[in-house]
């Protein structure tokens, strides 16, 4: 149902989300999100070219730690949303919080930018 | 009219069920893949809240979710059950500014529905609650 991997580059972590996140599988990206953070990554993209569903399940562990990202000057972006989902993040405005690119090079540079 | 029914255990595995039965149903009306997406959330957050919070994940509990389909009005969800009686009207959303600085993970499923629906109605009797949701949308 859900799938979940991080893949190194660099100093980038890229998670990779596929399949749904809703209240039963959000907890999975939690952990994950976690896990990198523990191991202190300073910038983390979230591909979501094969995120097929998000819920406010899974919006609610992004903003969960958008004060978390900015306290430890983490720089992140999401990629790669099809327009359904991205349609959830801006129901609820999210999309003026989180950065949302088109492409990972797009998230990319824009990570480099904040540098 | 037209009118769509399913059951499920109330089991945190069964929203994927769920979206699945509202998406095959709404998708033979002519909307297009947003908006079918839009209002499988909404009935997905409702379910999902239901299943978590008034039934604690029991799978020996069910709800019951009714589709009906009107043309030239819109879409009406009716969903089911005998646990405790929760009215989404009553619910005071916090705002997401709140919700951030709290770092919480919860309390944004129901400010999804109602920005998605036009009205949201709750009803309970000794036994059953029945929450209604209308959502003006031109279905062909």
């Amino acid at each position: 149902m859900i799938e979940i991997k991080t893949i190194p580059e660099g100093d980038i972590s890229t998670i990779k989300i596929v399949g749904d996140v809703d209240a039963s599988s959000s907890i999975q990206l939690d952990n994950e999100i976690q896990k990198v953070t523990e191991q202190k990554a300073t910038k983390i993209l979230f591909d979501c070219e094969e995120l097929n569903y998000i819920s406010s399940a899974g919006l609610g562990v992004f903003m969960s730690y958008i004060q978390y990202f900015e306290e430890n000057d983490i720089k992140t972006g999401l990629f790669g949303l099809t327009d359904k989902v991205q349609n959830v993040f801006q129901i609820l405005g999210l999309d003026q919080l989180l950065y949302i690119g088109t492409t990972k090079e797009e998230a990319k540079s824009h990570i480099d930018e904040q540098l | 009219m037209n009118n769509y029914n399913y059951k499920v255990p109330c089991s945190k595995d069964k929203l994927k069920e769920i979206r699945v039965f509202v998406s095959k149903t709404l998708s033979k009306y002519g909307l297009d893949e947003v908006e079918v997406s839009t209002l499988v959330l909404a009935i997905d957050e409702v379910c999902a809240n239901l299943i978590i919070h008034s039934h604690n994940c029991n799978p020996q509990e069910f709800i019951e979710v009714n589709v009906l389909v009107e043309r030239g009005k819109g879409v009406t969800f009716q969903i089911t059950d005998t646990g405790k009686g929760f009215d989404i009207n009553d619910y005071q959303e916090p705002t997401i500014d709140e919700l951030i600085k709290k770092q919480r993970k919860g309390g944004i499923g129901l400010i999804l529905v109602k920005k998605i629906m036009d009205r949201i109605e709750f009803k309970t009797s000794s036994k059953k609650n029945t929450c209604r949701l209308f959502k003006k949308i031109n279905v062909i």
